[in-house]
């Protein structure tokens, strides 16, 4: 029984759950809903909670768990014996993995039925041709070993796909059971449905947290086998990155964050100008009709895909300002640059500075204003001296925040800045990002055992250790100054 | 008295009040200067809003026409029904270099039917305008009516990426001299066909359409499969974040005691927010596809990182529509004998909706034109076939119009930039609608307690 059919039939119980709840509360008060605790629906809902929950759930954890199970139980099987010169325990399991997907697919589609794909072995050669004319490689150099233990790996999926089909079910029919049988006028039907929805809320908010343990557990867990095989001195203080997919690769981090805090400084230098003065423009001199126009427009940059600014790098201003500074001057020739992927970026985080510190320009209280306003100074006055020194913490968290969204930025530099990693001043040459290598380093084949490839892991730690440490200041930083003046 | 009005005359102003002294004048001028400031930067922004929608309109319409030759061509059952079955299963044996020949001949007639005469052109570059996928082309359209053979048909066939660029002014005389790819000669050809109506340029509908295609023909590359699967991810993550989303602000706004817990998933949801989306294709990498074994390029895969990425985008500004609620409502509700979750479902929630479902479209708007987080789950393959239908479908390979882009910035043929920059004009038109739909929303929906 596949997953589906078993969904089905789990909904299919709780519709019934539904209805013969909902019958027998009414049967029970013969027909006078006014007897009963709850509205008859909540009779219905209690007993398809019961049906449903508690099996879907079993079901959503056996999903997940599967495969780690069923992997582990089948390479306890690999011996030592089996793992080829040069290989390693994780490429022979991939093989198993490869040669048992080859086999459900022909099973799938007919080629072999599921006695002839148990009875492999024999004929090895003979089945795997016909495979092959199918699209379905199995490899040739494929030992015996291999095929058993793909049949192994099979057949524990295919049980623990059956075991886990009848508890799901039993435990969808005792859910019905149970809702039915204790469905009573007495019974706070209603209570009980709220509990199980509460319950429901709850696991939705803590995906949130999911998700960010799946990010770190998943990261760290790559990233220490990659410090297994590479010092995490080399890579957190070396200066040359030079991967090299035969091994022996220098993968020394500093030359990716050089880049990646050059071109933020860039962006920087020209968000954070250009985002406060609009910013002060529109909340303390412009029309309102002017403004009602202007701050859409200005929020439109905040909309745009990255994709979209990284083309626009990529055809445009990377080409002028090879063309009309970086050749002229002589100062590179390339039109992927640190100067192009900046200025492209800073235009990106305007919106982020402008409107982060419109709105906090607009919380300074207008008294204060009055106040400097009623000692003779003017407009521009005003605002140096007084609206800007308190609105300043939250003018600093904002570009905090601007930086951290710099840091993490990925397309433009993928298109604006170039692929060579290099530590130098001069803003018109190629260089890369911690985002860039990450890339190139995952995209194309991998080899997740191979250090090129984890490094990736490790520097999308030091990412997102880097952008979540500005983050989180930031926020302190907002927080803090909102309390000031509320 | 005396002494008053002789103190007052001691103490005149050294100068009227109306006439501006040199100070008062410097602080003008820095008055003004700073607000030119403000206005500048305002315009340097729009500025730049205003060249990137140059640049990419610029280089991107383009797409929107395609160069066709209008060439008839001689279906000779010679070539392509040797044995004269017209079985489609037998024709089937005759590859597109069969059709080739096919589009060589009509050329070389056209050309003497016409009386064209262009010094240094082979039959081979005549045949070179025409793009490598005509012969594709028409291979299907025989196969599909075999009725055709032995008849002389006229077929719009494409033209070759570089004739369609000297049509679009990115290919000149000049830079033909230069160019392995074209020669002069065929330019001349061109602009001949064109003066006798045989070529023109038309709407490309095939650019939204049709499969992407490779390297060496752009003029054939289209945008069907990356619509497909981002539409199939769109699918996926609306199926998935507004209950996840919604359900999670109820609780949060609602039901959460105050306790370190849910402080704990607070500070967690808004920091989700601003990690950067690159991580997001990390994890997508690592749990989805490495842990749990789902395929790779999989609009599936795709759909549930985007799903995990937007859902911070669409609980913030739930909660704050929820927030927005006044108390009173909920009060009154409870007052008649609602439980909390009758007064939140039945009462709160509704009122909250439209602001709800304004932050969710802002949020799938900005899940569209998510990129990076794609390329790591190997989203950027040449994919060629369309998905099936939906759910099967969600496991094929397809490809996603950002990450279509991208591809195509990859590409050496310049004619791909023009693609790439058509293909974003698509997007923003996505993009466009939802924010509209969104704003509309807004404006028609919500209220102010």
């Amino acid at each position: 029984m596949t997953a589906a059919n078993v969904l089905l039939v789990v909904l299919i119980l709780a519709a019934l759950g539904y209805i013969l709840g909902r019958r027998r509360a009414l049967r029970l008060v013969k027909g006078d809903p006014r007897k009963l605790h709850s509205l008859p629906g909540y009779y219905g809902w209690n007993g398809a909670m019961f049906t449903a929950l508690p099996a879907l759930f079993v079901m959503v954890v056996w999903l997940f768990l599967r495969p780690v199970l069923i992997e582990r139980s089948v390479g306890e099987m690999v011996s030592d014996a089996m793992i080829p010169e040069g290989s390693s325990h994780s490429l022979v399991m991939s093989d198993v993995r490869r040669v048992a997907e080859g086999l459900d697919r022909a099973v799938a589609n007919g080629t072999l039925r599921a006695d002839e794909a148990d009875a492999l072995v024999d004929g090895l050669s003979a089945v795997r041709d016909r495979l092959t004319a199918l699209g379905i490689a199995i490899g040739s150099n494929v030992p015996e070993e291999t095929t058993t233990l793909a049949q192994a790996f099979r057949h524990k999926t295919a049980a623990g796909n059956t075991t886990m089909a009848g508890i799901v079910v039993l435990l969808a029919l005792a859910g019905f059971g149970y809702a039915v049988l204790r469905t009573s006028p007495e019974f706070r039907a209603r209570n009980s449905v709220e509990q199980g929805l509460k319950l429901l809320l709850i696991l939705c908010s803590v995906i949130a947290i999911a998700t960010t343990a799946g990010i770190v557990f998943s990261m760290l867990f790559e990233t220490a086998n990659f410090f297994k095989q590479y010092s995490w001195t080399e890579f957190f203080f070396g200066t040359t990155w030079s991967p090299n997919f035969r091994g022996n690769s220098d993968l020394g981090m500093l030359p990716l964050l050089w880049g990646t805090l050059y071109i933020s400084l860039i962006a920087l230098l020209v968000a954070v100008p250009i985002g406060l003065f609009a910013a002060i423009y529109m909340s303390e001199y412009a029309s309102p009709k002017f403004r009602s126009v202007a701050k859409p427009l200005i929020e439109v940059l905040a909309g745009i895909p990255t994709i979209v600014y990284g083309l626009f790098a990529l055809v445009t201003v990377g080409p002028m300002l090879r063309d009309y500074f970086a050749q002229p001057l002589g100062l590179g020739e390339s039109g992927s640059s640190v100067m192009t992927a900046g200025l492209v970026m800073g235009i990106m985080i305007i919106p982020f500075v402008s409107s982060l510190s419109d709105d906090i320009i607009n919380a300074v209280p207008q008294s204060l204003r009055d106040g400097s306003f009623g000692l003779g100074a003017t407009s521009s006055e005003t605002i140096r001296q007084v609206v800007i020194p308190a609105a300043l913490p939250g003018i600093v968290g904002a570009v905090l925040l601007a930086a951290s969204r710099a840091i993490g930025e990925t397309m433009i530099v993928v298109l604006g800045a170039g692929a060579a990693a290099r530590m130098d001043l001069n803003p018109f040459e190629a260089m890369t990002t911690i985002t860039v290598k990450i890339v190139s380093q995952l995209t194309g084949d991998t080899d997740f055992a191979a250090p090129e490839t984890l490094v990736a892991f490790a520097l999308g730690l030091t990412l997102f250790v880097l952008t979540l440490g500005l983050n989180v200041l930031a926020l302190v930083i907002v927080r803090k100054y909102r309390e000031q003046y509320e | 008295m005396t002494d008053l009005s002789t103190n007052a005359n001691a103490g005149q102003p050294k100068a009227s009040l109306l006439a501006a002294d040199a100070r008062t004048m410097r602080r003008n001028k820095a008055e003004a200067r700073f607000r030119a400031y403000g206005l500048g930067a305002v315009i340097v922004a729009l500025l730049a809003l205003a060249m990137l929608l140059i640049s990419i309109f610029g280089n991107g319409l383009s797409a929107f026409t395609q160069t066709r030759v209008h060439l008839p061509v001689t279906i000779a059952e010679a070539i392509v029904d040797k044995k004269g079955t017209r079985d489609p299963e037998v024709m089937k044996k005759v590859t597109t270099i069969g059709y080739g020949k096919l589009i060589k001949a009509a050329m070389v007639d056209l050309i003497a039917k016409e009386g064209i005469v262009i010094e240094g052109l082979s039959d081979k570059d005549a045949e070179a305008i025409i793009s490598k996928e005509a012969a594709a082309t028409l291979r299907d359209e025989v196969l599909a009516n075999p009725d055709l053979i032995g008849q002389t048909v006229t077929f719009d066939l494409l033209a070759n990426g570089r004739i369609d660029g000297y049509f679009k002014g990115r290919v000149s005389m000049e830079s033909a001299e230069l160019d392995s790819n074209v020669s002069p000669a065929q330019l001349h050809l061109a602009d001949a066909l064109k003066d006798k109506g045989y070529l023109s340029k038309t709407f490309n509908l095939d650019f939204i359409t049709a499969p992407d295609a490779s390297d060496q023909r752009p003029e054939a590359a289209g945008l069907g499969v990356a619509i497909l699967g981002s539409v199939y991810m769109m699918l996926v993550v609306l199926l998935l974040a507004p209950p996840i989303g919604v359900a999670a602000s109820i609780y949060l706004e609602e039901f959460a005691p105050k306790n370190k817990f849910t402080d704990l998933i607070e500070v967690n949801i808004a920091n989700l927010a601003a990690v950067p989306s690159i991580v997001f294709g990390i994890l997508g990498l690592a749990i989805f596809i490495n842990f749990a074994g789902l395929p790779q390029s999989a609009p599936i895969v795709g759909g549930l990182v985007l799903t995990l990425m937007t859902l911070p985008r669409v609980i913030i500004p739930a909660r704050a529509a929820l927030k927005a609620v006044p108390p009173s409502i909920r009060d009154a509700a409870l007052g008649v004998g609602a439980s909390k979750m009758q007064s939140v479902f039945h009462h709160v929630l509704p009122l909250a909706a439209p602001g709800i479902l304004t932050g969710l479209i802002i949020g799938l708007a900005q899940a569209l034109g998510e990129t990076a987080p794609l390329l790591l789950i190997g989203m950027v393959a040449f994919v060629r076939e369309y998905p099936g239908a939906p759910f099967d479908g969600l496991f094929d390979p397809a490809s996603a119009l950002p990450v279509q882009v991208y591809n195509w910035t990859q590409r050496a043929d310049p004619a791909f930039v023009e693609r790439a920059s058509g293909a974003i004009i698509v997007l923003l038109a996505f993009l466009v609608v939802m924010n509209t739909l969104a704003i509309i929303l807004r404006r028609r929906f919500e209220r102010r307690w």
